[in-house]
């Protein structure tokens, strides 16, 4: 404990940091996923190749090994990420966690749609809604509702994930200030349990505050 | 198709445009990956002696290559099957703690399952891998990486069984407390057998986890798991004969992983129609990925 009290602003930019990939993370993986899902309910075979191949390579592979392949293996081949306040693995890291996540956020979109049951969108046709109204006022709104849950639980899983980025050598990430915190001479008791407490500050409230809005919106059937 | 109940049945001219439009995706998609291998063989990645070491089985290093990748392989699953059996145990453990009616017992183990459900398990690994030995516990580097994956799952498993109880009709609590069964008994004679066959598929899923996150193993110094093992390889060939492996050695490593990873998934899926079919408990099974209260570990 003493190296958090001690360490304070140091694990408070570690805090910041955390958020900062989590955030950049999370848009990319927020618009990659529903642009995944859109594919594959798409009509057009090629495109739902495309969705079902994403989902099933990063679904099933390791984040730390798509780390691996987006530092070490994409610049081989001439892609070449900008650095981050001077630090390179900032954007690989990012990227990967963002391409990983955004399957599973695909996954929860898509299920979300199909949880809207047909009747409904057959209803709304029935009595003359246009395919803007049917979709618009109908099917979205439903979907949103059992997508949220699925949705923020795979967030709150990203949040996670990134301290892998951070293991992974992205400094100024809360993983990485347990490095400075053992060359200063703290214990690894004192300076990781100053991590793990900073990781359950973003967690425990992201969680309950996922489980108020979950009550909220609950589809009453 | 999702999409098909919010059109009518598509009319000759709708399906001729969906006729264009799968060609012209088609085109593009064939262009980006002529575009990809060109980029590939402008940088030298498609040759022979990149690609022989690991998917030629005659080049003179692959069986050396392999022997190497196949011990970081088995130290990989020896410890996914050590984390499973570890959790497994733990985690019936800590749902009976909280399905068992002491309030005494149960903030406890609720506090203890929020608290490392909420940490990443990355931190647990490492926190594992650095404050036994500080307080004097060496392990083989093995055991850290159990240990830690062990305290995380675990609960992710206690999390599980729960929701498989929660599934189950009150009438089978209640009838087994009719018949004169205590609490205890009642869980473990008819509630829990009941929430471990419906919720299998969910377990397996919780599996593919388990084998991703071994290869977090990297954090824990010396220890020599599949993805490390992967990474001295490509040094080896890099310092030795001044060959960069890395694009077809982190191709090679996915393809592991994925043939795994994949296979567990269809089997859950299997499991879950198999289960779903010769129905003889009365709650439906489920796969359980990012189902209720945010359980999905991804």
């Amino acid at each position: 404990m003493d190296a958090l009290i001690n360490e304070f602003p140091r694990y408070w930019e570690g805090f910041l940091g955390t958020l900062r990939i989590s955030l950049f993370a999370a848009i990319g993986a927020l618009v990659i996923g529903t642009l995944l899902a859109a594919f594959r309910v798409s009509p057009l075979p090629p495109l739902r190749w495309v969705g079902t191949s994403w989902v099933t390579v990063f679904r099933n592979s390791p984040l730390a090994v798509m780390l691996f392949v987006f530092a070490f293996a994409l610049p081989l081949v001439g892609v070449k990420f900008p650095t981050f306040g001077g630090n390179a693995f900032f954007w690989p890291g990012v990227t990967a966690l963002a391409c990983y996540t955004a399957a599973f956020v695909c996954e929860a979109v898509r299920s979300g749609i199909n949880s809207v049951p047909p009747g409904q969108a057959e209803a709304a046709r029935a009595v003359g809604l246009t395919f803007q109204q049917t979709l618009g006022a109908i099917v979205l709104p439903q979907a949103l509702r059992t997508v949220v849950p699925p949705l923020g639980s795979v967030i709150i899983a990203m949040i996670k994930n990134s301290a892998i980025v951070g293991a992974f050598g992205v400094t100024g990430e809360l993983f990485s200030v347990d490095a400075g915190n053992t060359a200063l001479g703290y214990s690894a008791l004192s300076s990781l349990t100053g991590v793990a407490i900073a990781y359950l500050v973003i967690t425990i409230p992201a969680g309950l505050l996922l489980g108020f809005i979950e009550r909220r919106i609950e589809v009453k059937r | 198709m999702t999409t098909s109940v919010l059109y009518d049945v598509p009319g000759p001219v709708t399906r001729r445009r969906a006729n264009i439009g799968t060609a012209v995706a088609g085109v593009a998609l064939a262009g980006l990956i002529v575009l990809i291998l060109v980029q590939l063989a402008d940088h030298d990645q498609l040759d022979a002696d990149k690609w022989g070491p690991l998917f030629n089985p005659a080049n003179q290093y692959f069986v050396a290559v392999w022997t190497a990748l196949g011990g970081g392989l088995a130290n990989t699953i020896t410890a996914a099957a050590l984390t499973l059996v570890f959790a497994l145990v733990l985690g019936t453990l800590l749902a009976v703690a909280r399905l068992s009616s002491l309030p005494a017992y149960r903030w406890l183990v609720v506090t203890v399952i929020e608290l490392l459900r909420g940490l990443p398990v990355v931190v647990t690994i490492y926190f594992a891998s650095r404050v036994l030995p500080e307080v004097g516990i060496s392990l083989p580097p093995l055991w850290y990486l159990v240990i830690g994956l062990t305290a995380y799952n675990c609960v992710i498993i206690a999390e599980i069984l729960r929701a498989g109880v929660a599934a189950l009709p009150r009438g089978q609590a209640e009838a087994a407390m009719a018949v004169g069964l205590n609490r205890l008994e009642t869980l473990r004679m008819i509630l829990l057998p009941q929430a471990f066959r419906i919720m299998l598929p969910a377990l397996i899923s919780q599996l593919v986890v388990i084998v991703k996150d071994t290869s977090l193993g990297f954090v824990i110094f010396g220890f020599s798991e599949f993805v490390r093992t992967a990474n001295t390889v490509i040094q080896f060939f890099g310092g030795k004969l001044g060959v960069n492996l890395a694009l077809q050695m982190y191709v090679a490593v996915a393809l592991v992983f994925i043939l795994i990873n994949y296979g567990l998934g269809r089997l859950a899926e299997l499991v879950q129609r198999r289960l779903a079919r010769g129905r003889r408990s009365a709650a439906e099974p489920t796969v359980g990925e990012a189902t209720g209260g945010g359980i999905s570990a991804i």
